[in-house]
């Protein structure tokens, strides 16, 4: 079942096009990763997916609804939340107020206590820290709280952008670990990363992004085997 | 020290008319980063309109307080929806002087409908003085400081508590990020203009029974004051415009008590540039710069 499908996508800032006449899909079950050197477009890609840029030409579809032309409010009521570039967590909320956040979506009477005791069964460290001003988080933990953020809103499709970024090694590991879990629980993952080499390792396919344009699709697997495209556009 | 005690006690009272004032500058500016200059006209308004219920309609003090006080709210909205929200993404620049727009068209409009003269404000809360020891307070005075300290206190247990206020909070923080969370950025703007213009009415009408003279340009001295308090307090910040207010109140009535009267917004307007020279984000402002 196709879970988002994205086609003909153009987006401009301005004068400036960013994104020129691109197409994915993600189907359900999936991690797929859409990667990329710095302005290749790749944030700019989940904005608009979100709804918090218009695109100029193209149509965005989840599930059965075309998005496009929603709100980015009524974009996360239907299940499609995203953990946005440098994590963007409200530092002057406690980390359980941040939590609270992310279930603001599934309306006031949503249940909030088995969202919690998830989240905190998958990130431990933000238990402890759970009455903590999150400004006052490091920057691993900040990035543990804004996918645990984004998990109390149950999202059927989960768009990460970068999650790795200034994260150690070991960090990155326990994120990819975290993102692999989530996907064997069910949700649908769209991964951006500069981190080509992680991100193969846990895709399922993926798409090579260049100038706003989409130049590489395949399996992750082949993508990885292939000598000449690691060499090209991996720098691997 | 009983007159001490007493400017005090005065400075309190207008202080509390700023500071209810200047809550409505200082969420508008935590929520949309906009100074909203019509902000004092509201005050004005929302005296008219009280005055008017007063008058011509001849209703109870508290029902013409409470549809004066509502009136104000959707006002509020009225103007953001119309005025400032199609220039939510204009450079700051276009929406600042939008808001002076504002204020020329509402001090013209009431001027139009109940002409410049000034009106006398009809007093209809009886409250018997207080006598403590030597020391008597009036009884205004006492309700002007209850009413503003427990709408305060009420406003700040929402924005903790509640899920509207939270919502608030992160909006203000991060739009972006909040409307990831699936918050409405339109309501929640609504909202926060909604009980800006709500306090200030409340602020109206306080003031009203203190100086009980209604005109077109009666909003311009408490509302630049009140915004001197927001900003004294640290604009966006709301324990700051609370503060603000007070401190410009108490400043304000020490000054007319022991220097003198024509002096007093002078020595305000002092204040505010000391403070600004030595913390430039005021008070309670937070010293980190803002991020554009
Ligand atoms: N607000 C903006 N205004 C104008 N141009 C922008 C804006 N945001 C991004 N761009 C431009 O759009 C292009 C794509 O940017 P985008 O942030 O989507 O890249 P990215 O692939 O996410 O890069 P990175 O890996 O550095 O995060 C870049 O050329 C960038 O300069
Ligand atoms: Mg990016």
């Amino acid at each position: 079942m196709m879970m988002l499908s994205v086609s003909g996508l153009s987006v401009a800032y301005g004068a400036i096009q960013a994104i020129h006449d691109v197409s994915f899909h993600v189907e359900k079950g999936e991690i797929v990763t859409l990667i990329g050197a710095n302005g290749a477009g790749k944030s700019t890609i989940l904005k608009t997916v979100s709804g918090l840029l218009r695109p100029k030409a193209g149509t965005i579809q989840f599930e059965d609804k075309q998005v496009h032309s929603l709100d980015p409010h009524r974009i996360v009521r239907m299940g499609l939340a995203q953990v946005p570039e440098g994590r963007r967590i409200f530092q002057r909320m406690t980390v359980l107020e941040n939590l609270e956040m992310g279930a603001f979506a599934r309306g006031g009477r949503a249940d909030l206590s088995s969202g919690y005791e998830s989240v905190f069964h998958s990130f431990p460290r933000l238990k402890e820290r759970r009455g903590q001003l999150a400004g006052t988080l490091s920057g691993g933990e900040q990035q543990m709280l804004a996918m645990g953020r984004a998990l109390m809103g149950r999202p059927r499709l989960l768009m990460l952008d970068e999650p790795s970024m200034g994260l150690s090694p070991i960090l990155v590991e326990e994120i990819f670990r975290i993102i692999r879990q989530m996907n064997a629980d069910g949700i649908t993952i769209l991964l951006v990363e500069q981190n080509a080499q992680m991100a193969l390792s846990v895709a399922d396919r993926a798409y090579v992004l260049e100038t706003g344009r989409v130049v590489k699709e395949g399996g992750a697997a082949s993508f990885m085997g292939d000598e000449a495209v690691r060499k090209a556009y991996l720098g691997l | 020290m009983n007159t001490l005690l007493t400017q005090i006690i005065n400075g309190l009272h207008v202080g509390s008319v700023y500071a209810l004032i200047a809550l409505g500058y200082t969420m508008v500016y935590g929520i949309v980063k906009l100074i909203n200059f019509a902000h004092g006209d509201v005050i004005m308004v929302g005296a008219y309109a009280a005055l008017t219920l007063l008058t011509s309609a001849a209703l109870p003090f508290w029902a013409a307080a409470l549809l004066a006080i509502l009136f104000c709210a959707a006002l509020g909205v009225t103007v953001e929806r119309v005025a400032y929200k199609p220039l939510r993404s204009a450079p700051r620049i276009s929406s600042l002087i939008t808001t002076i727009g504002v204020s020329f068209f509402l001090q013209n409009s009431v001027q139009m409908l109940f002409s410049p003269t000034p009106r006398p404000f009809p007093i209809r809360i009886n409250v018997p003085t207080l006598v403590v020891g030597n020391l008597k307070v009036s009884g205004l005075t006492f309700v002007t400081i209850l009413v503003a300290v427990a709408l305060m206190a009420a406003l700040e247990m929402f924005v903790r508590r509640a899920r509207m206020g939270k919502a608030m909070r992160a909006v203000s923080e991060d739009l972006q990020a909040a409307q990831l969370m699936g918050v409405n950025i339109n309501t929640t703007i609504s909202m926060t203009f909604a009980i800006g213009a709500a306090l200030a009415a409340v602020g109206a009408i306080l003031y009203s029974t203190a100086y009980p003279s209604v005109s077109p340009t009666m909003g311009a001295m408490p509302g630049l004051k009140a915004f001197i308090a927001a900003v004294l307090g640290g604009i966006g910040i709301m324990p700051g415009a609370m503060l603000g207010g007070f401190i410009m109140g108490v400043a304000e009535s020490l000054t007319k008590g022991y220097i003198s009267t024509q002096l007093s917004d002078a020595v305000v307007f002092g204040i505010l540039i000391v403070v600004l020279l030595v913390k430039p984000s005021g008070i309670l402002g937070r010293h980190v710069s803002e991020k554009v």
